[in-house]
């Protein structure tokens, strides 16, 4: 018995019974699950073919996140390129290392997402160093100076990076494939930030007198505390300080009590793709 | 080919409408498909009829069954930070306890959320789990830490496969928030084991991994002595 007969077949005498079955979303979901069945290995390619067979081209919403979660990592990796390639900054041993680790990671999705962009018939952004301004229109001016002002906009970005991430997760679930994709670069995201915070902690220990550090610094975000002494990165963590979560309090729920600094550590959140670019905007050139 | 057997092939493919692909598409993908794949295995591919043992106490299906997944979850490492706190290892800092206390309040809230979040979407909540922690030592730093850091690793990568499990967008990101708080616990867990291993979990890519349902029960499964079914979850 050959399917493609039974189809062809079953259309002439119900021209319109397979548009009848399906919805978009479904329909993306098969494909991106078939691909994942014959193309693990390569997937970034297998999505993309998957969608350019099936539908001629990638939908330009997806791929307009793709960009957008691309420009974030353009954003990460020439950052953590230039601190790193920078004499001095970065104090030997533990600290280099682990930055010389995020500055890999985060080549590593550039890499990754210009891949799945391609193979899925978009156009991966392209941005380089001379398209960044790091002290951010001069309210950094000692980012590449100031090891501890590095670390403070390191976590800046981590912390947004997750939060952009997170924002943009119900744009994707038309691709099973992309939506976890995203997920699994996002809590990477997340590690890099507690590892960043956990490094400014200790700054904090070593330099109690610098006004970078400000109250008690965590691997998670408490309430909407950026630990940091500037005002110019709140908006990085504005919202973060909810304890209310899908219409349920969390400060007394299962009839237990948390304080709100817990319920809110408990749960990270999301900005929209507006609320980040503002963020980023005076970075970009 | 008769036409009542097509007739009949059509209200068979009706009832698997879940999967089913407008005709143009699905032709179209299928004439593209590599040649090396049979025509079975694209049925199969299709199907949801993974049909692993019905025993055990059933996860349920739907959003819910994923919700539920989660609680599991969460019921697992909550029960095992309640006894962390409770019975501080020996040489524990000031420091280590205030952080491994934030986590586990952070887990106790996810574990009452789900519990919550479940029955307001009017279902039954899974049931209150029993746990195995006959293997851990909780007086040993070693023994706590690497549990610890097994349980997070794992609840990261649970999170992330089951993100395309759900439907609704809402529950999604709720998973997002969270997952993304394993994600810390889990980067602090591995630097207190060992300085500098808050991101060694990630593959060639520098992504993390995604695990399906069935892949962390059985890992989970050392630690629950409740038996689960996750027979009814989607699976994509």
């Amino acid at each position: 018995m050959n399917l493609q007969n039974i189809l062809s077949e079953i259309e002439q005498k119900d021209p319109e019974v397979f548009d009848k079955l399906s919805d978009r979303r479904k329909a993306m979901k098969s494909f991106s699950n078939f691909a994942g069945k014959v193309a693990l290995a390569s997937m970034p390619f297998a999505l993309g073919s998957m969608f350019k067979k099936a539908y001629g081209q990638t939908p330009t919403d997806v791929i307009g996140v793709l960009n957008f979660a691309l420009t974030l990592e353009y954003l990460e990796s020439e950052f953590y390129k230039r601190g790193v390639s920078t004499p001095l900054l970065i104090p030997a041993g533990a600290a280099l290392t682990a930055l010389t680790k995020i500055r890999d990671d985060e080549n590593k999705h550039v890499q990754f997402l210009r891949t799945a962009i391609s193979a899925s018939g978009g156009t991966p952004v392209t941005f380089t160093a001379a398209n960044f301004d790091f002290t951010a229109r001069g309210t950094f001016p000692t980012v590449f100076a100031d090891y501890d002002v590095f670390l403070a906009v390191a976590q800046t970005f981590e912390d947004t990076g997750v939060r952009a991430y997170k924002g943009q997760a119900p744009n994707l679930m038309s691709n099973n494939d992309v939506l976890t994709a995203a997920l699994n670069i996002h809590s990477v995201e997340g590690r890099h930030a507690a590892h960043i915070r956990y490094m400014r902690k200790a700054r904090q220990t070593s330099n109690p007198g610098n006004g970078l550090y400000v109250g008690n610094i965590k691997p998670w975000i408490t309430l909407n505390n950026s630990n940091i002494g500037s005002a110019a990165v709140q908006a990085s963590y504005n919202g973060e300080e909810i304890t209310s979560q899908a219409g349920v309090s969390i400060l007394n729920v299962g009839g237990q009590t948390f304080s709100a600094e817990a319920a809110s550590e408990a749960f990270d959140e999301p900005l929209t793709k507006a609320q980040v670019e503002a963020i980023v905007a005076p970075f970009i050139i | 080919m008769s036409t009542k057997n097509l007739t009949e092939i059509g209200l068979e493919l009706n009832e698997k409408s879940d999967n089913a692909l407008s005709r143009r598409k699905f032709l179209g993908f299928v004439g593209a498909g590599s040649a090396a794949i049979a025509t079975a295995s694209i049925l199969s591919a299709c199907g949801k009829d993974d049909n692993p043992s019905s025993a055990g106490v059933n996860l349920g299906s739907g959003d819910v069954g994923v919700l539920n997944y989660a609680y599991a979850l969460e019921q697992l490492e909550a029960a095992f930070y309640v006894k962390v706190i409770s019975s501080l290892y020996s040489g524990i800092t000031p420091a280590e306890q205030a952080l491994l206390t934030d986590i586990r309040d952070h887990e106790v809230a996810h574990r009452n959320f789900f519990k919550a979040a479940i029955s307001a979407a009017g279902a039954t909540p899974l049931q209150d789990l029993q746990v195995d922690f006959s293997t851990i030592d909780f007086g040993s730093r070693a023994s706590v830490l690497a549990t610890a850091k097994a349980f997070e690793d794992l609840g990261v990568t649970a999170y992330n496969g089951a993100g395309k499990l759900l439907t609704s967008s809402a529950y999604l990101t709720i998973a997002g928030k969270i997952v993304s708080v394993e994600a810390r616990h889990a980067a602090l867990i591995a630097d207190l084991i060992a300085p500098g291993t808050f991101a060694d979990t990630t593959d060639a890519n520098g992504l993390d991994i995604a695990r399906t349902p069935a892949q962390v029960l059985a890992i989970a499964g050392t630690y629950v002595k409740t038996k689960l079914n996750a027979s009814n979850l989607p699976t994509s």
